[in-house]
């Protein structure tokens, strides 16, 4: 066909290394057109290249392919035979205290199930990348969250010595956990690169970024809460089940925040991983919690209502004074701040804490909140600084500015840790060859950039004295992490939400969302406080819309694209208001904690109370949609 | 279709004529993009479904995902980089900037040729969805949040920056600062 190249699959595709994973261990899901087996609806099995898109398109949409059908298994709930103990490779579950004779003891015990679908990230930029080999150097233009990690793990994919790979991603559409790994379009890139000795780039369609980027799994969740009448918590066991490949190891840590969230004279927590031919699941905006926190503080809140207890009393009365699970003292544990500081706000000391009980014209009106914890901390980077001749200073760092605003907080960070004005500092980010960097991933970003910035400001201090320009110093702070003093490190966040609910159509509208966050010193009010509010935006779109649903019979998703899997719009969203209680992490150099997730943990629970608040119902699978709520009503 | 039968299509963008020849198969978005140059314009779903493509073609936002470069053959085609004039930012712009009105930027393309055009429909009288009364002999309808809301609604954004775009779009209305 006109202007083919060529047609990379399986028979001629170079050869990949099985080691090339994640923090997880070893991922499968990277290993594409390596034999004649489709281990998900959806997996690549050719790259067609052209010389325009036109071409590539026709040519691939003309190649025939035959399938010969296997059994599988797509079909997820938590009593699947294949479900087995998930991975501890965040910690071992939880066994403090004899839950059942806790719960036998208790006033009141909530005994629910709580279900959250496969969400999808849906950044608006569609993956793409371009790669070339110049010389024995293998060269690409990527979109990713962590350009030195990408790197790394490329390599070790095509068996590269990591300094002959170079990624560099300066500009990137949005992540929220899809760009994270080495992605379908870096790897097909690099394969067409390779074999047609030309630079390939590869954009992937909408479609094909639902069909093949990593999704946040679907859960099944039993949380067990057990209270005296006096509203102290008892006994809370939480039971997740979550849906993995069998190509790839990953956790969906949905009981992280019963971990830390409150004081409970008996906690228990197990993980439960269901293996089903399906992309591999990962990592979206507040992995584990973002369900785990659906779960938990809706069951607090059902609590509250068996309590007759105001919810915002139930979550002041259990605050622990150490870690409930690991014992460790709090870094600082500002959760009660957040509450008080958001329900004087709010406005929640006038509310009538009965149900169904206030109409608007003929819409049902409610409000709700939920607490939650995010687990912060830095992780190992590096950086270099440069003294240059005209007295201006270049920073290099691995850093990734995904929409985060984080090259104008490390430009401010270097400023300040130079001690000169931000116009004097040159900031350079997301280049694999600046060195060993986190990503933009588990809202560490920051902190861990700027960590290597300032230890790097500060040893080039001591130089500035000696007159030779330019001068560099590079910095880097795995040693000095590790020497931290083990502690629960968290942000923290109270979210209050106001809604109605239309009887006779079942639709839900937010009225009013409101978040009060300790997430240590903000850099930049600015975009910390657009950080917050964009991740309760993704968490009011999680409450109401968002559903990746799958075909049993084909094992494909259904609604892969923005017509079927819905996203909140314009219409959806009301003012959204965010600010912050004054924090600081103690043993950051910067004070800083993270901001980039917690917003997006909380929010549905926060939507699903204030529902049930105006119907009466309680939504415990998420999305709340309209035939849930018309189904459900009692009149 | 897998012939590759191209066409002649002339375009004025942003002022300047452009006269191409373009595989018919090219979409409007592409030709712009990978044709002109201009990566103003962003692709987030080639099917018309997130407006990150969103361009002015004869004054009227087009979604340019859905329309062949042929199809606008003759057509005067403002896109983002179209906005500013004489080295400044225009006011919907500006207005962006001041209220943080984005953050990864991917969809503030769109986002800003969509508002411009919706000011104008606005401006001339064209009611949506939650105008009350679309009598057609009223005066434009109040522009209050929730018109820009469901006027705004076919660009989305996943960052979720639609409050700050919203007062954005608000304040540049008031200011009675239509035009891009
Ligand atoms: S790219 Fe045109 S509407 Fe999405
Ligand atoms: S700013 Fe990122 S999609 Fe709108």
């Amino acid at each position: 066909m006109p202007g083919v190249i060529g047609v990379v699959d399986h028979r001629n595709a170079p050869r990949l290394s099985p080691l090339a994973g994640t923090f997880f261990g070893p991922d499968g899901g990277l290993l594409m057109l390596q034999d004649g087996v489709v281990p998900y609806a959806g997996c690549p099995v050719a790259l067609v290249v052209a010389r325009t898109p036109e071409q590539a398109k026709a040519a691939a949409d003309a190649l025939p392919v035959t399938y010969d059908e296997q059994p599988h298994d797509t079909h997820f709930s938590a009593g699947h035979p294949a479900a087995r103990p998930a991975s501890t490779v965040f910690g071992e579950d939880a066994n403090v205290g004899d839950v059942e004779a806790e719960l036998a003891r208790s006033a009141v015990v909530v005994d629910e199930w709580y279900r959250t679908p496969e969400e999808h990230c849906g950044a608006m930029e569609l993956h793409s990348a371009t790669a070339w080999w110049d010389g024995e150097r293998l060269q690409a233009v990527d979109c990713n969250q962590g350009p030195f990690i990408v790197a790394t793990g490329l390599a070790t994919l095509f068996s590269l010595e990591p300094e002959r790979v170079r990624v560099r991603a300066e500009h990137v559409g949005g992540g929220f956990g899809s760009k994270g790994l080495c992605g379908p379009q870096l790897v097909l890139a690099v394969m067409g690169a390779t074999l047609f000795g030309r630079p390939v780039r590869v954009t992937m369609s909408r479609h094909q970024v639902f069909l093949m980027t990593p999704p946040r799994p679907a859960t099944e969740q039993r949380v067990r809460i057990g209270a005296g009448a006096d509203g102290s918590l008892r006994a809370i066991d939480h039971e997740a089940a979550f849906e993995v490949s069998p190509l790839a190891s990953y956790v969906e840590n949905c009981v992280e925040p019963t971990k830390t969230l409150y004081a409970a004279a008996a906690i228990r927590t197990r993980l439960t991983a269901v293996p089903l031919d399906i992309l591999p699941p990962f990592s979206v905006r507040g992995p584990g919690l973002t369900p785990g926190s659906f779960a938990l503080e809706s069951a607090m809140d059902e609590v509250a209502e068996r309590l007759g207890l105001d919810p915002l009393e139930l979550r002041l009365r259990n605050e622990p004074a150490a870690g409930p699970v690991s014992g460790l003292p709090f870094s600082r544990r500002d959760l009660v701040a957040c509450l008080r500081e958001g329900a004087r706000r709010f406005g929640w000391a006038d509310r009538d804490h009965r149900p169904r009980t206030r109409r608007e014209g003929r819409l049902l009106a409610g409000t709700g909140l939920a607490a939650t914890a995010f687990s912060t901390g830095a992780l190992p980077s590096s950086a270099s600084i440069t003294a240059e001749a005209d007295g201006s200073f270049t920073v290099a760092v691995g850093a990734s500015d995904i929409g985060t605003g984080a090259r104008t907080a490390l430009i401010a960070v270097a400023a300040d840790a130079l001690r000169v004005g931000t116009d004097r500092i040159r900031m350079r980010i997301a280049d694999s060859d600046f060195g060993p960097a986190w990503a933009a991933g588990g809202s560490r970003g920051t902190a861990s950039w700027s960590w290597a910035i300032t230890d790097a400001a500060a040893k080039l201090r001591e130089r500035l004295g000696d007159p030779e320009r330019p001068v560099t110093v590079t910095a880097d702070t795995t040693r000095v992490l590790g020497g931290l003093p083990p502690r629960e490190r968290h942000a923290y966040s109270a979210i209050f939400a106001q809604v109605t609910a239309d009887p006779a159509t079942g639709e839900v509208r937010v009225r009013r969302l409101l978040g009060m966050f300790a997430v240590g010193r903000v850099v930049n009010p600015l975009l910390a406080r657009s950080q917050a509010v964009g991740g309760m935006i993704m968490g009011l779109s999680m409450a109401l819309h968002e559903e990746g649903v799958r075909d049993r019979a084909s094992g494909r998703q259904v609604n892969a694209d923005f017509a079927g899997y819905h996203i909140a719009a314009h219409a959806d969203v009301p003012d959204v208001e965010a600010d912050f209680v004054p924090d600081y992490e103690p043993d950051d150099p910067s004070g800083i904690k993270g901001v980039g997730e917690i917003g997006t943990v909380g929010t549905a629970a926060a939507i699903a109370n204030a529902v049930w608040h105006a119907t009466g119902v309680r939504q415990r699978t998420l999305p709340i949609r309209v035939d849930r709520v018309l189904e459900d009503d009692p009149r | 279709m897998v012939d590759d039968a191209r066409g002649e299509v002339s375009l004025r963008v942003n002022g300047t004529a452009h006269r191409l020849e373009v595989d018919n198969r090219r979409t409007l978005l592409d030709a712009l993009r990978d044709s002109i140059g201009h990566t103003g314009p962003k692709k987030g779903c080639d099917r018309g479904q997130c407006g990150a493509c969103t361009v002015l073609v004869d004054g009227r936002r087009v979604v340019s995902c859905l329309m062949l470069a042929v199809a606008a053959d003759g057509c005067e085609i403002t896109t983002v980089e179209g906005l500013a004039g004489g080295g400044e930012l225009s006011p919907i712009q500006q207005a962006f900037v001041r209220l943080d009105g984005f953050q990864c930027g991917y969809c503030t393309a769109g986002q800003l040729c969509s508002a411009v055009g919706m000011l104008a429909e606005h401006a001339a009288g064209w009611p949506s969805a939650v105008t009350a009364d679309v009598s057609p002999d009223l005066a434009a309808p109040r522009l209050d949040a929730a018109e820009v809301r469901e006027r705004m609604s076919g660009n989305l954004c996943r960052c979720g920056a639609y409050p700050s775009i919203v007062r954005a779009v608000l304040e540049t209305a008031a200011r009675g600062q239509v035009a891009g």
